[in-house]
Order: structure tokens, then C-alpha cells, then sequence
């Protein structure tokens, strides 16, 4: 073959594997924009993950909203979790102080991690949670048990149909993974 | 298209080939390349196959009765997998290496030694795929689709052997598709425009261009599975921040244009075949190269689809469905091209015009099915039941492996050299044709009665419709050794084929001796 025919083709064998490395990193990208778009628009009822300030909050006595709690441990986690009150009543603006109960039912030291929820997600962006035991991992003895405090509010600009808010908590085993044991997260495979 | 070229005389026989095992190992030629990928894809056919009568034979009646539900689950996947990756794509493969440079009027792909590489290494990823199959714990058991977490916190030891081959599988696509892409770019022979390439070529680059788009995608989305099953990342893992619905998202966005990437080429091959046997100008070319081009684009803004029962917002949802009902405009211009194509034609049945046919009536079944579900209040009844089998078997097994046939059957005479047994050959079919049948089209009952895909046991309702389905299914089955008897029986002698073989064909590979030379177009030929 002539020494152009080759020449050209390897510039386009070059511009393919850039595109076969973009696509690939595009894969990855894939990762922070669904959580960009979950957390602009509260799909999948994604809440904050960060303290919401205390500043300015505005208060609309006008109407109230009930706020149900929601607790459950994931599969093989041998923790008793759940709300101490399962559900209240809060006018939009209104901030609140309310406690989760947990026991740790099993004979080891384990590590937990709550990963909250809130439904409708339409509502998702109006919960604002100033203090959460979701935004850390929670260890708990053997045998132990702890009450674990939420601090939240609702937004004054939650929608006038939304009149219950569900938040639900599902705690996880993450005690392996606090470890650093790289092999497996949890040994289910059976 | 239809442009005619005289190149006959320079394919004196310079055809020196080594000899041996050395020959397949170490080729670079095209021809070589592709009739070694064609039968892998029949024995990965074949093993497929095998696994889909082990399935079929558990489901003959309710009740668990031959294989434990765990290995059945690992039949499943491991079906899918094969089918897929294993039998359908390196089929493809193998057709555009024998064809694309035959029919541009190039001497070889490109890139002939990336070639060998990128059929070389298949053999390995699917040895270690069915060799996890074999070790403790079995191999991989949560369906082709992988979703977490049954992929990562649930899966067995062996999951990092099928993380490593989608991983060579995914190279092997990417290195075959960039070949096709700079051989059609690079090598056509003067005069030959874009808009004068055969359909095949067309559909092929199409192909291409998808294969590189989203095969990286795929082989980051097994990444991060291994890293979050070995590595303790969380991408999938709601307890670590991530998100399992994410692991679909980032699937279907490689796996809807993967199922287009499973079915474009076979549009090209009906496209080269039903002018021939209708001995008329293909209707509609261009439209058929625009309605390519589009299917190709709205493939990446249609995948949640797959996933109208997760929960999304109803916009999405909606948004989802119409994109995808988008979908059937540029494929019903296809399919009434091709009818428009034997309107008035002076048509003849010969085999592959058989299967050409029934591919158009067959797939356009499973396009419709493909409507009903991406209708979305209707999909939630759909979803996963075998109503969705039903669908997919018809557009893959009916559309691309009949494709595949066709495709097998018309140009066998220019690669042997001789006819095929035509009266096996219409044995073939119609066995096929029936069996097939029999198999999928029950299944949509049972779909819409309710019964589940990918579970080992039923209620006892749909017993008498699953007795018929495996019925059709080992029917089927069996049918298929025809098709292997028909090719052996070719390459081993038959009619001395002639260099058109067919009276309506038209295009280069027609131009040259049957069977063709190991070396074509040493000197390109000239398109006028």
C-alpha cells in the first residue's frame, strides 16, 4: 500500500481512539451528572447531603404538613432501628428536633450508615435537615443502644398540595467497609 | 450501487497461502479473518443454543425438576451473553470482513493485523465466560443485564471472570469497528462515493460508529462494578452514597444502542438480498441510508425505556415513551422499502430470499411488540414477563440470526465456490420457519397472562402453552444441524457456482471469480 494511504489512516485510527477514551470517561462522567440531576430536580427523593443553614429561614404559620418517619435496616444489618415518633405535625419553616432509636442486636461492634429518602421526591428539595446522624456513619456496640437526633425544617415554598412528606431512613452495614476490608462488602453470595 | 466495473481479468491465480494451523493463527487476510469468525459465531450459536434446550427442557413442565433454580439462573445469563456477544455481533463481524472490502474494491481492511488481534482474542473471552461455569460457586447468575446490586453484593467469586471477559469481548468489538470504519473511509476504490456504497457497507459504518460510541461505555460500567464488588467503591452501593438505579441507567445507555448495533446490519444484508431475488433497483436508497442514520441517533435518547417501572418522574416517563415510538417512523420507511422494492418484481423463492422474507414479516412482529411496550401505563403489565422475551427473540432470533442465514445462504456460492444444496436449504427454512414459531409466539400469551421471565418454576396455568414453547424450542434447536449439513456439504463440493451466482445480483463482489480469490482487487477497479 502507499506510504499516504497509511499515513491517513493512521490519523483516523487516532481520532477513533480518542473518541473509544472519550466515551469511556463519559461513562464515569455518567456517575456525578445523574447525582447533579437527582439533586436539581429531587428525583429519587434525594435530600441534601450537607447541613442546610439556619440563617433566614422563613416561617408560613398558615398551614401545617405532616411528617411521617420512616426506619429500615437493610438485609444482614442485626440493628433494631426506628423513629421514636413515627409522625408529626410542622408548619413550613418550623424547626424540629426529632430522635431515632437504634440498637445493635448483635454481638459484634458494627458500623452503620443511614441513607434517607423523602416521598413524593417532588418534595425531596423542600426537606432541609440542619443536623443529621445521616451525615456520618454511626458505630454502636455490642448490645449498645443510642438515640440519634435529626434537626430539620421544611421550606416555606413547599408546594400547597404536598401535605405529607415521607422520610425514610434504610440503615446499612458498612462496618467492612469502615474497616478497609477491600474484598467484599458483605459475603451474601450465599 | 448497480455500478458496474470490469476487473475480472486481473485475479490471475496468484494465490500463494500458507498452509496449516499457521495460516488462521497468523492471517492477516480479510477472507481468512471473516470465515473464522463465522464459525466461532456458529459454535458460540451452537453453545448458546445448547444452553437455551437446557432451559427450555427445565420449563417443560412446572415444577423444578432437571437443574437446581441457581444454574438455571447461570443458563439464563450465560445464554444472553452468548448470544449477544458470542453469536450475533462476531456473525457481523465475520460478514464485514468477507464483504466490506469486496464490495468497496479494496485489496484488505485497513488495518489487517489489528484484524487478527481483534478476532484472535474472542476465543479467550468466552473460554474464560463458560470456564466460570465450571468453578465453585458457578459462574455468573444475574442475567445478562448485570444489574447491581446482583451483580456486586450478591454475585459470586467468579464475577471478576465475566468483568474480565466483557472487557476483552468490548476490545474486540472497538478494534473490529475502528478496522470497518477506516476501511470504509480509506480504501473504496476511486468513483465509489459514499452514496454509491452498498447498503451493507452503509448500515456496517452506522454499526461502527455505535460500536465505538458505546462499547467504552460498557467497559465502564464493568469497571466500576469491579472496583465496587473488590474494591470497596460505592457506585451502585446505596450505603456508600451510590445508587443501583444508576447501574441501569449507565447500562441501557450502552445496551439500547447495542440492540440497534445487533439489527443494522442486518437491515443491510435484506437490503442487498430482496433487490436480487425481486431483480429490481432497491426502492428508496438514500431514504434508506437517512432512516439509518436517524434509528442510530434516536438509539442514544431512548434507553430508560428498559426501566419505565423505576419510579421515574412522569415527564421522563413520557418523555421516554414518545422517543422511543419515534423510533418506528425511520424503521417502517425501511420495511415499506422493502416492499415497495418486490412490488411488481419478477421475484423467485430461492433460499435466501426465503429468509429475507421472513424477516421483513417476522421482525416487523417484533417491532410492534417493541410499541405495545414502550407504551408506557401498558409496560407496566409487560415488564418483565415473557411478553418482553417474546419481543426481543423475535427482533434478535427472527430478525438478526434470520438475517444472518440469509446472508449465510447468498453469498455462500462466492465463498466455496460451489451451490448449496438449494432443496436442504428450503428444509432448513422451513423448519425454522415453523419451529420458531412455535417457539415465541406462545410466549406472548403467557407474557400478557403474567408469567415471569427468568424464574425455574410456573404456575400451573401456563403448563400447557410451555409444553408447546419447548416443543418449537427443540424443534428449532435441531433444525439448526441442517444448516451446519447444507455448509459442509457446500464447501465440499456441489454445482460449480458462477461469478454472478445470482441472475438480479449486482455489486462488486459479483464481479469476481467464484469462489473468490484469496486476493481481490490488488489493483482497485474503476466505478463508473
Amino acid at each position: 500500500m502507499q506510504q499516504s494511504k497509511q499515513v491517513e489512516n493512521s490519523k483516523l485510527v487516532k481520532k477513533l481512539v480518542v473518541i473509544v477514551i472519550g466515551m469511556f470517561g463519559f461513562g464515569f462522567a455518567l456517575v456525578p451528572l445523574y447525582d447533579i440531576l437527582c439533586e436539581v430536580t429531587g428525583l429519587n427523593g434525594k435530600t441534601n447531603t450537607t447541613a442546610a443553614s439556619t440563617e433566614n429561614i422563613r416561617q408560613n404559620k398558615s398551614r401545617t404538613v405532616t411528617v411521617e418517619f420512616l426506619a429500615i435496616t437493610n438485609k444482614n444489618m442485626p440493628w433494631q432501628f426506628k423513629p421514636v415518633e413515627r409522625r408529626i405535625e410542622v408548619y413550613p419553616g418550623e424547626v424540629k428536633l426529632v430522635n431515632f432509636y437504634a440498637m445493635n442486636e448483635s454481638g459484634n461492634d458494627l458500623v452503620g450508615q443511614a441513607v434517607p429518602s423523602v416521598s413524593p421526591g417532588r418534595g425531596a428539595t423542600y426537606f432541609n435537615k440542619i443536623e443529621c446522624f445521616c451525615f456520618n456513619r454511626q458505630p454502636l456496640k455490642a448490645g449498645a443502644e443510642t438515640l440519634m437526633p435529626l434537626t430539620f425544617y421544611i421550606d416555606a415554598d413547599l408546594p400547597e398540595d404536598i401535605n405529607t412528606l415521607t422520610l425514610s431512613y434504610t440503615m446499612y452495614d458498612v462496618t467492612e467497609a469502615v474497616q478497609g476490608e477491600s474484598t467484599q462488602l458483605s459475603q451474601t453470595g450465599e | 450501487m448497480s455500478t458496474m466495473t470490469d476487473t475480472h481479468d486481473d485475479h490471475d491465480d496468484h494465490d500463494h497461502k500458507p498452509t496449516g494451523i499457521t495460516r488462521w493463527l497468523y492471517t492477516t487476510n480479510h477472507k481468512d479473518i471473516g470465515t473464522m469468525y463465522l464459525w466461532f459465531s456458529f459454535t458460540m450459536f451452537l453453545i448458546g443454543g445448547f444452553m437455551a434446550m437446557i432451559i427450555r427442557a427445565e420449563l417443560y413442565q412446572p415444577g423444578l425438576q432437571i437443574i437446581d433454580p441457581n444454574f438455571f439462573n447461570q443458563m439464563t445469563t450465560v445464554h444472553g451473553l452468548i448470544m449477544v456477544f458470542g453469536a450475533v455481533m462476531p456473525a457481523f463481524v465475520g460478514l464485514a470482513n468477507w464483504l466490506i472490502p469486496m464490495m468497496i474494491g479494496a485489496p484488505d481492511m485497513a488495518l489487517p493485523r489489528m484484524n487478527n488481534w481483534s478476532f484472535w482474542i474472542l476465543p479467550f473471552a468466552f473460554s474464560i465466560l463458560l470456564a466460570s461455569l465450571f468453578m465453585e460457586g458457578g459462574g455468573p447468575n444475574f442475567g445478562w443485564t448485570f444489574y447491581a446490586p446482583l451483580s456486586t453484593t450478591y454475585s459470586n467469586d467468579s464475577t471478576a471472570f465475566f468483568i474480565f471477559s466483557v472487557h476483552i469481548m468490548g476490545m474486540s468489538s472497538i478494534m473490529g469497528a475502528i478496522n470497518v470504519i477506516v476501511t470504509i473511509f480509506n480504501m473504496r476504490a476511486p468513483g465509489m462515493t459514499f452514496m454509491k456504497m452498498p447498503l451493507f457497507v452503509w448500515t456496517w459504518l452506522i454499526t461502527a460508529f455505535l460500536l465505538i460510541a458505546v462499547m467504552p461505555v460498557l467497559a465502564g460500567t464493568v469497571t466500576m462494578m469491579l472496583t465496587d464488588k473488590y474494591f470497596g467503591t460505592s457506585f451502585f452501593d446505596a450505603a456508600g452514597g451510590g445508587d443501583p438505579v444508576m447501574f441501569q441507567h449507565i447500562f441501557w445507555f450502552f445496551g439500547h444502542p447495542e440492540v440497534y448495533i445487533m439489527i443494522l446490519p442486518a437491515f443491510g444484508i435484506v437490503s442487498e438480498i430482496i433487490p436480487t431475488f425481486a431483480r429490481k433497483r432497491l426502492f428508496g436508497y438514500s431514504s434508506m441510508v437517512y432512516a439509518t442514520s436517524s434509528i442510530a441517533l434516536l438509539s442514544f435518547i431512548v434507553w430508560a425505556h428498559h426501566m419505565l417501572t423505576t419510579g421515574m418522574p412522569v415527564a421522563a416517563e413520557l418523555f421516554f415513551m414518545y422517543a422511543t415510538m419515534l423510533i418506528s417512523v425511520p424503521t417502517g420507511v425501511k420495511v415499506f422499502n422493502w416492499v415497495a422494492t418486490m412490488w411488481k418484481g419478477s421475484m423467485t423463492f430461492e433460499t435466501p430470499m426465503l429468509f429475507a422474507l421472513a424477516f421483513v414479516i417476522l421482525f416487523t412482529i417484533g417491532g410492534f411488540s417493541g410499541l405495545m411496550l414502550a407504551i408506557t401505563p401498558a409496560d407496566f403489565q409487560y415488564h418483565d414477563t415473557y411478553f418482553v422475551v417474546a419481543h426481543f427473540h423475535y427482533v434478535l432470533v427472527t430478525g438478526a440470526i434470520f438475517s444472518i442465514m440469509a446472508a449465510a445462504y447468498y453469498w455462500l456460492p462466492k465463498w466455496t465456490g460451489h451451490m448449496y444444496d438449494e432443496k436442504l436449504g428450503k428444509t432448513h427454512f422451513w423448519c425454522s420457519l415453523i419451529s420458531v414459531n412455535v417457539l415465541f409466539f406462545p410466549m406472548h400469551f403467557v407474557g400478557l397472562a403474567g408469567m415471569p421471565r427468568r424464574i425455574p418454576d410456573y404456575a400451573l396455568q401456563f403448563a400447557d402453552f410451555n409444553k408447546i414453547i419447548s416443543i418449537g424450542g427443540f424443534a428449532f434447536g435441531l433444525s439448526q444441524l441442517i444448516f451446519l449439513a447444507v455448509v459442509i456439504k457446500c464447501i465440499r463440493g456441489g454445482e460449480k457456482a458462477t461469478d454472478r451466482v445470482w441472475e438480479g445480483a449486482t455489486g462488486l463482489e459479483w464481479e469476481i471469480p467464484s469462489p473468490a480469490p484469496y486476493h481481490t482487487f490488488s489493483t482497485p477497479p474503476e466505478i463508473k
